[in-house]
């Protein structure tokens, strides 16, 4: 057969893409649960880190199910007792597009050596692409204990800072808001002074401003389940 | 003599003409220093050991068996889509690459994100499919992917060996400088920043072919 003629070259194609696309459909099938299991504890090792607990990523599985005491499901300020998806499946970037108190937000309450965390997960956009963290709550849910960020693809150097200890270490202690009030915290050009307050990247400042974007934007919500917590006592009271 | 006898009727498996085709891109025909090709990717992952000799590696495994793969169909392959079927089976072997570096090393996978997809794009493996896979045997042109894979990996290597140690002081992340040598800590030394910057990589990629040109003085150009 000629293997320069149009019936061949067709015939060709044809059988070709057949083979590479049966080829490589079997391989990302075979290969998905473990690629899955990556990425699952790595989330998990990243919500770790926000409560100061390092754990290699092998690990991390065993460490979440010790630390983590409850995954619970927030939205509009309420747990929601049947969540249509577990707090730990949530997709933060199709939850956060949604007006705040429509939000299913995931909450996860840590202990770690006998004192309870809130970690909170948000999400938002940084200069390049999204960016993403968990912020973690001291037990009166306004005190900062500590925070991770993560990025897809910041400036290294610039806004890629964001994911190092130079900038995240500066939350700790920090208040999210005063009195009744959510403030959230403020990514400032130069120093900061108050405790709704964090020195900015100088260079990365559109990274800066998406992080407190974020944080204005996705603790809000949380910020009314606090609120509805601490007011919940002195209901009962009256 | 002796082994010439033994493979005279056919050639060996490993004959001297084989041997050169392994040995040369180690050297006079480097495909990174001489040919210059693939050099975006070792500008771009050779800050570390460790993402450098995975690097290597995946391209290594997807230059071998796509010259493999192409010379196994090489009477088969109509020639007006000749380009596309070299892209198809590189491109394929590239996301399986990709799929096993995701399920079992994934930090290294993190770490070389878009790289690897990018494998497609370098120029070595188009290089060698067109002019090498096309027209020689399997064995030859799988030897050929193997030798320039290894040509590339090892200036990977070189480069990232020095940009490790000059730029964070380590290698494969074991930290050689000793701690009490940094300023910080009393000492005299300070880590060269710029060594992590892609530029670096350049001037690094640079020396290495000024020294082998002044070794070789065949390869240097009129």
């Amino acid at each position: 057969m000629d293997i320069n003629s149009n019936k061949y070259t067709y015939i060709f194609s044809i059988i070709m893409v057949i083979v590479v696309a049966a080829l490589l459909s079997y391989t990302a099938l075979s290969l998905k649960a473990p690629q899955e299991a990556n990425i699952e504890l790595e989330k998990k090792q990243e919500i770790l880190l926000s409560i100061n607990v390092k754990v290699e990523r092998e690990a991390a599985g065993k460490a979440f199910d010790k630390y983590i005491k409850q995954s619970l499901v927030i939205q509009g300020g309420k747990v929601l007792e049947k969540p249509t998806v577990p707090a730990f499946s949530i997709d933060m970037a199709s939850t956060v597009a949604k007006p705040g108190p429509e939000r299913e937000l995931p909450l996860y309450v840590a202990e770690v050596d006998g004192k309870e965390f809130y970690i909170l997960p948000v999400r938002g956009k940084g200069l390049w692409g999204p960016v993403w963290g968990n912020v973690a709550m001291e037990k009166d849910g306004n005190t900062v204990y500590g925070v991770t960020f993560g990025h897809k693809g910041e400036t290294p150097g610039l806004g890629a800072e964001i994911s190092l200890p130079i900038f995240t270490d500066q939350f700790k202690g920090k208040k999210i808001s005063e009195g009744t009030e959510f403030v959230s915290i403020e990514v400032r050009k130069g120093e900061a002074t108050t405790a709704h307050q964090v020195n900015g990247i100088s260079g990365g400042t559109i990274t800066s401003v998406g992080v407190q974007d974020m944080l204005k934007d996705c603790l809000a919500p949380y910020a009314d389940y606090f609120l509805s917590l601490s007011n919940a006592p002195k209901d009962s009271a009256l | 003599m002796s082994s010439e006898v033994k493979t005279a009727p056919k050639e060996g498996l490993f004959s001297k003409k084989n041997r050169q085709l392994l040995k040369d891109p180690f050297n006079m025909q480097n495909p990174v220093t001489v040919q210059v090709l693939g050099i975006c990717s070792s500008l771009a992952i050779t800050v570390k050991l460790q993402p450098a000799i995975v690097m290597g590696v995946s391209v290594l495994a997807v230059v071998a068996f796509s010259n493999l793969i192409t010379s196994l169909m090489r009477n088969l392959i109509p020639n007006r889509i000749r380009i596309i079927v070299q892209l198809v089976v590189v491109a394929a072997l590239v996301i399986v690459v990709d799929q096993i570096l995701k399920a079992y090393v994934y930090d290294v996978s993190k770490q070389l994100s878009v790289f690897v997809g990018l494998i497609i794009t370098n120029c070595i493996l188009m290089g060698r499919i067109e002019a090498f896979a096309l027209s020689n045997s399997p064995w030859k042109s799988f030897l050929d992917g193997i030798g320039n894979g290894a040509g590339y990996a090892a200036v990977l290597i070189i480069i990232a060996f020095i940009r490790e140690l000059l730029g964070s002081g380590q290698l494969y992340g074991v930290q050689v400088i000793p701690h009490s040598w940094y300023i910080q800590n009393g000492g005299f030394y300070s880590n060269n920043g710029f060594m992590l910057l892609p530029p670096m990589a350049l001037i690094v990629v640079a020396v290495i072919i000024w020294i082998q040109r002044s070794k070789f003085k065949s390869l240097i150009e009129e």
